[in-house]
């Protein structure tokens, strides 16, 4: 958009189109492990939908997703494939290290082929810490992740310059 | 080596050869390698299949497992014996109790230690819990794998019941952490046994549910029978163990068998249940009728928990004597055993993991000659792993 | 521990002050095995109403796991993996309290290199475990393997399962299996450099951050003993 380009986009626009891309996240669930069980409860489990905050899962391929939540250990056997997903991945896009799998190597921290923390590879938006994270947790990253975003300024996204937040 | 291929596929390959060969005069197609995974919804987990292809049939059929290989047999050499309960849980993630009651009883066979009798049923109560929240899920899933997503809900909402109960005495939905040397941690809150009685009921009704959403469906039964036949002899020569092995015929559980000591099945009334055919619709509806078991199971021990203590007089600090023990157990995935070596100290000496999924994903390469990439789909559906099981 | 409850009905403490418990069962497999393989049995353990190990030569590795799959009745094969007895040169790594209170803080040497049940000579041995399942008892099965040559014949034409633990020995100990169909790595991915499972393979994180160890003790609710209870009220 020519407004982002030039720098000059009102307030009130800005405030718009953060809200509708709060509320429109396309997932894509990177899950690898048991943290994936719990994100599957969030999103299937009538108990904990996750719908309800606009975030829709399975797109249907990574070119069309908004978000990944990274889930349980990474592997240095997975890791390039994680590497690929994320540079598949349109901008603005977000992460969610969910698990401390993920956000640390957890209890895996001191073994000879795992990943010690998902940020090593990709960088991290939202850290839910937890062996696993219960699906309210996950639900409560997301609402960090949104009020992210409705406070995220787009011409520094579109310049690529470190976002900051306030 | 030689393999042989079943005679119904053998005979399905051929027949789809000279179909093609009769449209295709002067097609000459060359093979293609599809590759599923490491990240696909249909492989529950990080396994990567690489498929050769001819046309839409599969010459062969390769799984590449360790994308999830955390390295456990190593760091069980470095951890205390309760850090290792903790650790192990993380295996076959889905049904996480069961995963320590093979070390656990390792341990106290090397320790020479007795769980008192409480302790022991309340064991087994969590192991037939965690085998129920374990094939709930398959059976949610196995709607999903075939196209049938509606299967899913069902699956994670009547989970959701035996999880309540599960968190209700250990604190974790799963992973939780539960089994000590000697007894267990905690004793079961006030009302808890009348509450798992009703989620047993629940877990029964699901099982109706299921059995006809999915497994009387035709589709089902026409993507699932005849697909996949493994014959005894393969599965015993594979080491494939739980349904699998009982949906080809063989007439072995491990509970009934060789029951490890400290786990109380031989004060419960229940049956083995067997299916002679070995393919993937015997594997599935085998699990389905274990489910309905295991709810049994649970609601007669429920009746009979004895009173008393709920830990026996273990130090403090553990340290195990020196020897060496394998317990194998029942799990819901198939036969679980921990070869536990000890030198005395704090940490085991060396620990083999032997995993049921392991054995199981490594018949696939024999079994997927011939078929189709759906039906490969259908086959890993019914082996059922799990990547934390294969990977360790 | 259940030999209580499996003793024979002939050991009673009558005849002599502890009488040892006997496994009949087990010790008539045994006898069986030895009976055809006789010197290449070269160690054996039973623990009564438990287990039988078995120790064998590397050459008749392969002859004696056709032998327990066609006449013991052990179809099944479980698993197959490896052991290596060296002490770890890394110690524990680990400096938490519960290693000070029982050992001090002095720097420990290195205990001498000990083997299992049934004996062994060699720092590597080859294990592998089959059960019966008709009958319900299983055999491990031992082979030592000499440090200058880690190989074995692989036993694939006996066990078709055989393959994937084969591979997964290879790349963890630096095993080669004679005639294996497809010895490439399982687990690990293809540049990793070492075998991990070996005793002098370093876990690097430990090597670069010790593990602190639990940094409070407390006494456990409800323990004053020194060997504690954990009994709930």
């Amino acid at each position: 958009m020519g407004l982002i380009d030039s720098g000059k986009m009102p307030q009130p626009l800005t405030t718009l189109l953060n809200t509708a891309r709060k509320y429109s996240l396309w997932c894509y669930q990177w899950g690898l492990a048991c943290c994936a069980i719990e994100m599957g409860a969030a999103f299937v489990s009538p108990r904990y939908d996750i719908m309800r905050l606009g975030v829709i899962p399975f797109p249907a391929s990574p070119r069309q997703a908004d978000l990944v939540i990274v889930s349980g250990t990474l592997t240095d056997k997975m890791a390039p494939a994680l590497r690929r997903l994320y540079e598949q991945m349109p901008d603005p896009k977000y992460v969610i290290s969910m698990g401390s799998c993920a956000n640390c190597g957890g209890p895996y921290w001191d073994s000879y082929s795992v990943t010690k923390g998902v940020d090593q590879i990709i960088p991290v938006d939202v850290y839910i810490p937890g062996c696993p994270p219960r699906p309210e947790a996950l639900l409560e990253g997301i609402v960090l992740l949104q009020e992210r975003i409705l406070n995220e300024d787009p011409v520094d996204r579109w310049k690529g310059d470190p976002i900051v937040v306030v | 080596m030689t393999a042989t291929v079943p005679d119904n596929q053998q005979l399905a390959y051929v027949a789809a050869k000279a179909a093609d060969a009769r449209v295709n005069v002067e097609f000459e197609s060359e093979g293609m390698t599809l590759n599923i995974g490491p990240q696909h919804p249909a492989t529950h987990g990080t396994l990567r299949i690489v498929a050769k292809l001819d046309g839409e049939q599969v010459v062969s059929c390769e799984p590449i497992p360790g994308y999830m290989h955390r390295g456990y047999e190593k760091l069980t050499e470095v951890r205390t014996y309760p850090q290792v309960t903790t650790l192990v849980n993380r295996l076959d993630w889905v049904g996480s109790f069961a995963n320590e009651v093979p070390f656990i009883l390792a341990a106290e066979k090397l320790m020479d230690v007795e769980a008192p009798p409480r302790a022991q049923h309340i064991r087994t109560i969590l192991f037939e819990m965690s085998r129920l929240a374990n094939i709930v899920l398959f059976l949610g899933d196995l709607g999903a794998q075939m196209g049938g997503v509606t299967a899913v809900f069902y699956g994670f909402r009547d989970r959701e019941f035996v999880l309540n109960q599960i968190e209700a005495v250990t604190g974790g939905r799963f992973h939780p952490n539960f089994d000590r040397i000697g007894g267990i941690k905690d004793d079961l809150p006030k009302g808890w046994i009348a509450e798992t009685k009703v989620a047993m009921d629940k877990v029964l009704a699901f099982c109706d549910q299921i059995e006809d959403l999915l497994i009387g469906n035709e589709i089902f039964q026409m993507r699932a029978r005849g697909v996949g036949v493994i014959p005894a002899d393969i599965a015993l020569s594979y080491g494939l163990s739980g349904a699998n092995l009982r949906a080809s015929g063989v007439d072995w559980d491990t509970r009934r068998d060789n029951c490890a000591p400290g786990l109380v099945y031989d004060k419960v009334d229940w049956k083995v249940i067997t299916h002679p055919d070995g393919d993937s619709f015997a594997r599935c509806w085998v699990r389905l009728q274990e489910v309905r078991e295991s709810a049994k199971i649970c609601q007669q021990l429920l009746d009979t928990i004895p009173a008393g203590p709920i830990m026996a007089k273990v130090p403090r600090i553990i340290k195990v004597p020196e020897g060496e023990a394998y317990v194998e157990t029942e799990n819901p995935l198939g036969v679980m055993g921990y070869y536990v070596v000890s030198k005395g100290e704090l940490t085991p000496f060396r620990v083999k993991i032997r995993t049921p999924s392991f054995n199981n994903i490594s018949v696939v390469p024999w079994v997927a000659k011939g078929v189709y990439v759906p039906d490969v789909i259908t086959i890993l559906a019914s082996l059922y792993f799990i990547l934390g099981d294969i990977d360790k | 521990m259940s030999s209580s409850e499996t003793a024979t009905d002939t050991d009673t403490d009558a005849a002599t002050a502890e009488a040892p418990l006997r496994d009949e069962g087990r010790e008539a497999t045994l006898a069986q095995v030895t009976e055809v393989f006789g010197d290449a049995i070269v160690g054996s353990h039973i623990r009564p109403g438990d287990d039988l190990w078995i120790r064998v030569v590397r050459d008749s590795w392969v002859d004696v796991h056709e032998f327990a799959s066609r006449r013991l009745g052990c179809t099944y094969f479980s698993f197959l993996s490896g052991l290596d007895w060296l002490p770890s040169p890394f110690g524990r790594d680990m400096d938490s309290q519960e290693d000070i209170i029982t050992q001090g803080t002095e720097a420990k040497e290195l205990p001498p290199m000990t083997t299992g049940y049934a004996g062994g000579d060699t720092r590597f041995q080859v294990f592998s475990r089959l059960n019966s399942t008709s009958e319900a008892f299983g055999i491990t099965f031992k082979t030592d393997l000499p440090d200058d040559d880690l190989s074995v014949r692989t036993l694939v034409p006996v066990f078709l399962g055989a393959a994937w633990h084969e591979r997964e020995a290879r790349e963890m100990f630096g095993f080669t299996f004679v005639g294996h169909p497809y010895p490439v790595n399982l687990y690990l991915p293809g540049a990793f450099e070492g075998h991990p499972l070996r005793k002098d393979f370093p876990l690097l994180s430990r090597r670069v951050k010790p593990w602190p160890g639990i940094v409070d003790v407390e006494p456990m609710p409800g323990d004053d003993s020194a060997d504690g209870d954990g009994d709930a009220e």
